[in-house]
């Protein structure tokens, strides 16, 4: 997708995409069928720019046809750079300006509450993404609010453009920041589908307070040569760099294949 | 002069509220600590399970605004001019207007007659900054009445909304009867006249009417022109205060820059206008604190300065 549109961000949509997929395959109640069912689960991605992950789940799950994939960022196509709900089956949010996403979720958590409705509202974040002031008042706000029928996960890859996320704006502690402001915190292997459902299903039983999964991830996971490396971070692979990912990605996929 | 009915818009606002959530269940109330101000608290209080406190966090209620929204709900955000738009401009921007979303932000505090508090919280930029957005419908009441013919009119037509009011109490202009028929995006003839037109909106077309009187006993025959809908812009009643009559004015409690006077320009412009056109409002500073009076005698918003600028513009 991203070679194609010769634009995009694939470190943190590769950071990213395990819990994207425990989300769409194995935890919500969602039917592409029926995107508008006032009982859906709904999953914002706060993180816009990891929209080629969100988009290829979408796409997988029957929201639209795989073959849009291929025309991502391309004028007069449905797949903009960044998430449109207006545009695009299956986005709740428009999102790509970093902060708002926690607190659309708050908008839908607090709208469940009120009509009674058992949907849940789950919302990934970046961890560079909380340097934003928003955040922080929507992390007050879930708490005050007693959201539990809501559920942030945080991209926890420690890069973010300007470097690691400790250099630029100090993060740490994650985990207690999170739980001085009244969240129930559990910490996963980002890259573990199994223990990022398990998360999801101990978030769901949590009563009178949001919960905040903190996903450790690597940015660029699964492409030896963009993990961890920040030069990936806005810009999509060239041609060479391409055959290679998908070469990796390939025997990454037979060694799995493998193992059923 | 004849003593005029005056009446808080802000009332109006908060028991239009109060009525609506009655009739319709998805209302939904969001504020940042100003409730007391604002008059959201009459919502709060006989519907405190769809009134949202927020507290002074304006991003993150403008943002939730929207997600309530996704869900059907018709949330009214309210807080004072200058929280309400520039403060929270990308997340209306994005949640907003980008978005589609249903959502009606309902500003009070708006313009200079704040007075007191002083520039900082004297808002002269919001109608600009909404207007430029796409998808944005933007309003400004004259009146109470007025404030609640809108608000009803806001609640049941779906879009992204932005209207603002002022603070302090105002002329009565219009009975309830005066405004059955009243539309978004369609200005209402306040007064009429041939020589020159008046085009006012909120707090400043009280000070139109005045003016209008007074021109009138100096053989001046003024339309005056409420121009509640900033956008989309009456155009054609804007063109045709063009045929009717030989000079123009637009009078708002805002910047002289891309509000009421930047669209009314705009269409002026570009249909070969060579009607004498004069834009009243703040010109370009940032004012001070002060009498609602005092201000707008200094800053040039006052009735005598529209009768001035209008008897130059016929001379």
């Amino acid at each position: 997708m991203l070679y194609r549109a010769k634009s995009g961000h694939p470190g943190g949509s590769l950071s990213a995409v395990e819990a994207i997929v425990a989300l769409y395959f194995h935890h919500m109640n969602h039917d592409p069928k029926n995107p508008n069912d006032p009982n859906r689960d709904r999953f914002v991605l706060s993180k816009g720019h990891a929209a080629p992950a969100l988009y290829a789940a979408l796409a997988e799950c029957g929201y639209f046809d795989v073959e849009e994939l291929s025309h991502l960022r391309q004028i007069n196509c449905m797949l903009q750079g960044h998430p449109v709900c207006t545009h695009i089956p299956g986005v709740e949010a428009s999102t790509g300006s970093l902060g708002h996403g926690l607190s659309f979720a708050i908008g839908i958590a607090l709208a469940g509450k009120l009509d009674k409705r058992n949907y849940r509202v789950y919302v990934m974040v970046g961890d560079g993404e909380t340097n934003e002031g928003q955040i922080w008042e929507a992390a007050s706000s879930a708490a005050h609010y007693k959201l539990d029928n809501l559920t942030a996960l945080i991209d926890r890859n420690f890069l973010q453009i300007d470097g690691n996320t400790e250099d630029v704006l100090r993060l740490e502690s994650v985990r207690d920041r999170w739980s001085s402001f009244g969240w129930h915190v559990i910490e996963v292997d980002g890259h573990d589908i199994e223990e990022i459902i398990d998360a999801l299903l101990s978030a769901s039983e949590q009563k009178n307070q949001p919960t905040m999964i903190i996903l450790n991830t690597v940015k660029g996971k699964g492409v030896s040569f963009m993990e961890n490396n920040i030069d990936f971070h806005g810009v999509p692979p060239n041609e060479m760099e391409y055959k290679l990912a998908m070469k990796e990605l390939e025997i990454a996929q037979k060694a799995l294949e493998a193992t059923l | 002069m004849k003593k005029k009915e005056m009446a808080n818009p802000r009332d109006a606002y908060g028991e239009t509220l109060l009525e609506l959530g009655g009739k319709h269940p998805n209302i939904v109330v969001l504020d940042a600590d100003l409730s007391k101000s604002t008059k959201t608290i009459l919502f709060a209080k006989k519907y405190p399970d769809r009134f949202f406190e927020m507290g002074i966090a304006e991003a993150n209620m403008i943002s939730a605004a929207a997600g309530l929204a996704s869900c059907g709900k018709i949330p009214f955000a309210s807080t004072f001019a200058v929280f309400a738009t520039g403060r929270v401009y990308d997340q209306i921007r994005i949640d907003v207007a980008y978005s589609e979303a249903n959502v009606k932000i309902f500003a009070t505090h708006g313009g200079i007659s704040v007075g007191k508090d002083g520039a900082s919280h004297q808002m002269i930029e919001d109608l600009t900054l909404m207007r430029v957005l796409p998808n944005m419908t933007v309003l400004a009441p004259s009146d109470a009445t007025q404030t609640r013919r809108l608000v009803e009119l806001m609640a049941t037509t779906k879009g992204p909304m932005y209207a603002r009011i002022g603070r302090a109490n105002a002329p009565l202009l219009y009975t309830k009867e005066d405004l059955k028929d009243i539309e978004i995006g369609k200005g209402l003839i306040t007064r009429d006249g041939s020589d020159a037109s008046i085009i006012a909106c909120g707090t400043m077309v009280d000070q139109a009417v005045d003016a209008q009187e007074q021109l009138a006993k100096e053989g001046i025959s003024a339309r005056v022109v409420d121009m509640h809908t900033i956008k989309p812009l009456d155009e054609k009643l804007v063109l045709r205060c063009k045929r009717d009559t030989n000079a123009m004015v637009t009078v708002e409690e805002h910047s002289i820059i891309g509000g009421l006077g930047g669209a009314v320009s705009e269409v002026l412009a570009e249909n070969g206008s060579s009607v004498p056109f004069k834009r009243i409002g703040v010109q370009d500073v940032f004012c001070e604190s002060g009498e609602p009076e005092e201000l707008f005698d200094k800053y040039e918003l006052s009735t005598s300065y529209i009768i001035k600028t209008v008897k130059k513009l016929l001379k």
